[in-house]
């Protein structure tokens, strides 16, 4: 391994926890993590793996519940001296026109009027923006918007720019054509910036863009795999080595237990942490609909298929395909290996199965398999009257969950539930109860 | 020389802007004199009662003060609400404090401040005029802030996150981060509440510009006390001009001042994509080309923008070292220690004088209380029987919709209290007492509320809906159970409380008056609380003033607020 120069920004044993503290819940776990001068380095990862997290610990925006940012070796209190952030959102002033949203961030550092336009100018000029200084955002289109949010990082000049998700907004052809238009940038070192760090849940443009590609595993948030990419650019789709990373990539995605061995071209300059274990069973968010919809398209592919090309048939981003993955292995209607999904004699019979009958074998499949659900039927059906209020499955998830995500939990459940005809729940007055006529009878055992 | 054939509209659009630099100069030269003219009376020696003629040409002057006093008053509003506002969204520890004030404050009838905070003030300036005029406007003032301070408190709170980690990141100064992110963000609420508040302004103010106080007699130039002197002589002509006149400064004020707010706000509307149907104002257009409005710009909010917004040091800021956070501790300790005391002892003053209450007291204001009560659930009643089907049938009509709205606008829009003495006249002319009469008296207030949020509801019912019912041929009753009354609900339930607090305030004004030389009063809350300040019997006015915010906030807690919640969850048109 050759000698790294400095980091510019290192974080070393961050942890990120929420919730008093002896009932904490950990979003990420310690974590080493450098960003080194002339690479872009992208963070990939699951929902839920504490991505944006990093980035705005990384950033100064938020600080760690424990362990040191440093900057340029020194401890940091604050956002960083000199980094900017592109948003996902673009996070424009809707009431400033394109140039005076370019020149805020001049205006904070007390540059003056004629060297603020002269700057912008210039900025805008290289983006592409020429002739659009006194619209209004709200007058541009998506890919028109962002480019006004790169000119308003890069007028700056920033030493870091980070990018959250930069093109996740964008449609795939827009977002292509900007992506390319920053590698030419970046390449041409037209761009005074000396790292870039994108989080992204794009596999395919982690490995287009990035030098370094950082995988998270989630639950808690922590680094599974650290790795180089050492493809010429421009990086073509159809080229075999960037089918390897991006595969390589999926493998560790979809297979949350696996410890990855390295890529063969790809070489990790820290070990990956080992992998923690989550304590309560997740419930992944997808819907009983989408869960039918992706065992019917398998089994009609023969039972097996490639995640990597089904995730591009169905046109789905890798955040939207893996929970619907996830929740069809949990209840047991098939299998992940290698990168490839395959279907179980379980789930052939949902997929051929007719509504009703398909309502029955998922109820079956969920009451054994999935460890929430289990629980509140149990629990409705030991109560005489077969309700009980919100607050009593929240305070059982909130010992393992963060607030937003006992609720997503919750939401998640009942449509579960809904759909296995195992329970319901009132909206307004906020209870669970059984359905009249599937209440079984007072403490009985349910399927189990 | 020729000109070339287009050359008469250019001429026009030439010599438009003339004509309106001239009238922008005109109007800054009136309001120069209008200034001057208040200042010399406000300082003139203190006539408490002045006499105030019936003569329709007074009625430009009374005009002007009764607007000056509105001006002052908002002016004062929109200040401590962006400063409160501020405060409490950004002060963890007193938010919750400052919140439950809010609350509580909103549900306080601010009419039986009214002898306090006149003594108060005539004793501050005992020798000028100003005291009479300050304790007017400190009354409109505290009539009409605390929504616009909750308007931008939620604001501040929902900013959105990206938005403001923009700013973080770049580093912006609190004068920056103020100007640019916080207050553009809260500028459209500010706008619509400031117009409510207003329009609850004039309310007040025609109620507190001619008052009896124990054996003061309080009477100050004005729209209010024209409209009561008018109406007590019987004077129809009268009457007539001074309504005409109050109808032409807030349909003036409307058009010259909201419109062109409303209209210019639009730009600090949250959204990624431009929308059709924003309000056109064609005064905000001329302004925006007028030269003399681009001049005065340049000169001075320009270079006054750039000083603010642009800072003069980037450097970190520096952590507070353990020494400062040590004094600032201490001083929040020592503040807090402070307000405690004074709440405290006051608390205890209002608890010994209440003490000398007398048995009698207690139940008469108890069955008071029941009476006004029964009042506002009666002018709530009737106000949905009409309202409901006026407004369901205009909001799903947009041809009535055009025609009707701006005529119910304009009626809504002049203030309840400077109907009541026109309205009295016809109710002693016909021989009827207040204990009804009061009732109509609180409708003239509350009605429009609920009509206008109604006409919201309905015209917010998508047509898919509507249609639907149509299709499955539903009948009347069905059309109104499924379609129209859950679909109107969650405006109805904001219609509702807005009116209920409507209702509240104005028993004040609507159950005791001095009329032709007579006081007309009936059984109820908001009579004993006027009496009471006639009377100058503080004990008995702190009784009633407390009972009836603690009734109103009684009704928020266990009647409103279920509903909103039922409102938010069940009944919300979602996509």
């Amino acid at each position: 391994m050759t000698q790294l120069p400095e980091p510019i920004i290192e974080l070393r044993a961050v942890e990120k926890f929420y919730g008093p503290a002896e009932a904490r819940i950990q979003v990420v776990a310690p974590t080493d993590l450098a960003v080194y001068p002339g690479e872009i380095l992208a963070l990939l990862g699951p929902s839920g793996s504490g991505k944006s997290t990093l980035l705005r610990i990384l950033s100064g925006l938020s600080t760690p519940s424990s362990g040191q940012v440093l900057w340029h070796g020194h401890p940091l209190a604050g956002p960083c001296p000199n980094v900017s952030i592109v948003f996902q959102s673009f996070a424009l002033f809707p009431w400033l026109t394109v140039m005076d949203n370019v020149e805020a961030p001049l205006k904070a550092r007390g540059v003056p009027a004629h060297e603020r336009m002269r700057r912008s100018l210039k900025i805008l000029d290289s983006v592409g923006l020429d002739g659009f200084e006194t619209a209004f955002p709200k007058e541009l289109s998506g890919g028109m918007k962002q480019r006004v949010g790169f000119a308003r990082a890069l007028v700056v000049e920033p030493e870091v720019l980070f990018m959250d998700e930069p093109f996740s907004a964008l449609d795939v052809l827009t977002a292509e054509n900007l992506r390319g238009e920053l590698m030419e940038l970046w390449q041409g070192k037209k761009m005074p910036t000396r790292a870039v760090f994108i989080v992204t849940h794009n596999i395919e443009e982690a490995v287009q863009l990035a030098d370094r590609v950082v995988v998270l595993g989630k639950n808690p948030g922590r680094i599974r795999t650290d790795f180089r990419i050492r493809i010429p650019h421009p990086r073509e789709h159809l080229d075999l080595r960037f089918h390897e990373a991006v595969d390589y990539i999926y493998r560790v995605l979809t297979q949350p237990d696996l410890v990855p061995t390295p890529q063969p071209e790809a070489e990790a300059p820290a070990a990956a942490a080992p992998a923690a274990r989550a304590k309560y069973p997740m419930l992944p968010h997808a819907r009983p609909g989408g869960i039918a919809g992706l065992l019917e398209l398998l089994n009609d592919r023969g039972g097996r298929h490639d995640l990597y090309r089904m995730a591009d048939d169905l046109a789905l981003e890798l955040d939207d395909l893996l929970p619907i993955v996830e929740a069809a292995s949990l209840l047991g209607f098939l299998t992940v290996q290698e990168g490839a999904a395959e279907i179980t004699p379980e789930g052939i019979r949902f997929a051929e199965a007719g509504i009703l009958r398909r309502k029955e074998l998922f109820k079956v499949a969920a009451s054994s398999h999935v460890t929430l659900i289990r629980q509140i039927t149990r629990a409705l059906a030991s109560k005489a009257d077969h309700t009980l209020p919100d607050e009593f499955f929240r305070d059982l998830l909130d010992e393992h969950f963060s607030e937003e995500e006992s609720v997503r939990q919750i939401e998640t459940a009942v449509h579960w539930g809904r759909y296995a005809e195992l329970f319901d729940r009132d909206a307004s007055t906020g209870r669970f109860f059984i359905p009249e006529e599937t209440a079984p009878a007072s403490g009985e055992e349910f399927a189990g | 020389m020729s000109f070339p054939p287009l050359s008469r509209s250019l001429i026009r659009a030439r010599t438009w802007p003339l004509v309106v630099d001239a009238a922008v100069f005109g109007v800054v030269l009136a309001a120069i004199y209008a200034i001057l003219t208040t200042v010399h009376y406000w300082m003139g020696v203190v006539t408490p009662a002045a006499n105030i003629s019936r003569s329709p040409r007074a009625l430009p002057g009374y005009a002007l003060y009764s607007l000056v006093r509105m001006t002052v008053a908002y002016l004062l509003s929109l200040v401590f609400a962006v400063a409160y506002g501020y405060v409490a969204a950004y002060h963890k520890r007193l938010e919750t404090v400052m919140v439950a004030l809010l609350d509580i404050l909103q549900s306080i009838p601010v009419l039986s401040f009214l002898p306090g905070v006149m003594l108060a003030m005539v004793s501050l300036f005992p020798t000028r005029q100003l005291g009479v005029e300050l304790g007017s406007i400190v009354l409109i003032f505290t009539g009409q802030v605390w929504n616009m301070a909750f308007s931008f408190y939620s604001s501040l709170k929902s900013i959105p996150r990206e938005l403001r980690e923009a700013a973080d990141i770049y580093r912006f100064s609190p004068w920056q981060r103020f100007l640019e992110l916080e207050l553009p963000f809260g500028v459209i609420g500010l706008v619509w509440n400031s117009i409510v508040s207003v329009a609850g302004g004039w309310f007040f103010l025609m109620a507190c510009e001619m008052f009896v106080l124990g054996n003061h007699d309080f009477r100050l130039p004005g729209l209010g006390s024209y409209l009561q002197r008018a109406a007590g002589a019987g004077d129809t002509p009268a009457i007539l001009w001074g309504l005409g006149a109050m109808i032409a400064v807030i349909v003036l004020i409307d058009q010259l001042i909201w419109r062109p707010l409303i209209a210019w706000s639009d730009r600090f509307k949250m959204e990624q994509v431009e929308s059709g149907g924003a309000v056109s104002s064609p005064i905000l257009h001329l302004l925006r080309n007028a030269s003399a409005v681009k001049w005065i710009e340049r000169r001075t909010l320009q270079p006054a923008w750039e000083r603010l917004t642009v800072a003069r040091s980037f450097a970190p800021r520096p952590a507070p070292g353990p020494r400062r956070i040590w004094l600032v501790r201490l001083a929040q300790a020592a503040g807090l220690v402070l307000v405690a005391a004074v709440v405290l002892y006051s608390a205890w003053q209002a608890f010994e004088m209440m003490r000398g209450l007398r048995g009698t007291d207690v139940s008469i204001t108890l069955e008071a209380a029941g009476a006004t009560f029964l009042r506002v659930i009666a002018s709530l009643l009737i106000s949905l029987v009409w309202a409901v089907p006026a407004g369901v049938a205009i909001g799903f009509n947009p041809r009535v919709a055009r025609l009707a709205q701006p005529i119910a606008q304009i009626a809504a829009s002049v203030p309840a209290t400077a109907l009541f003495p026109v309205v009295l006249l016809g109710l002693v002319r016909l021989g009827g007492g207040l204990g009804v009469g009061s009732i109509i008296l609180m409708l003239l207030g509350t009605q429009w509320y609920i009509l206008f949020n109604v006409i919201a509801g309905a015209m917010a019912i998508p047509s898919e809906l509507r249609e639907a019912a149509d299709v499955f041929r539903f009948t009347r009753l069905q059309r109104w159970q499924t379609v129209i009354l859950p679909g109107i609900f969650p405006y109805l339930v904001t219609g509702l409380v807005t009116a209920s607090g409507g209702a509240w305030n104005a028993s004040i004004v609507a159950e005791y008056f001095h009329f032709q030389g007579k006081i007309m009063t009936t059984l109820g809350l908001g009579a004993q609380i006027s009496s009471a300040t006639d009377s100058g019997n503080t004990l008995l006015l702190l009784l009633s003033t407390v009972v009836m915010a603690m009734l109103v906030v009684t009704v928020n807690r266990l009647v409103w607020k279920p509903l909103y919640r039922l409102a938010e969850t069940r009944y919300r048109l979602e996509g």
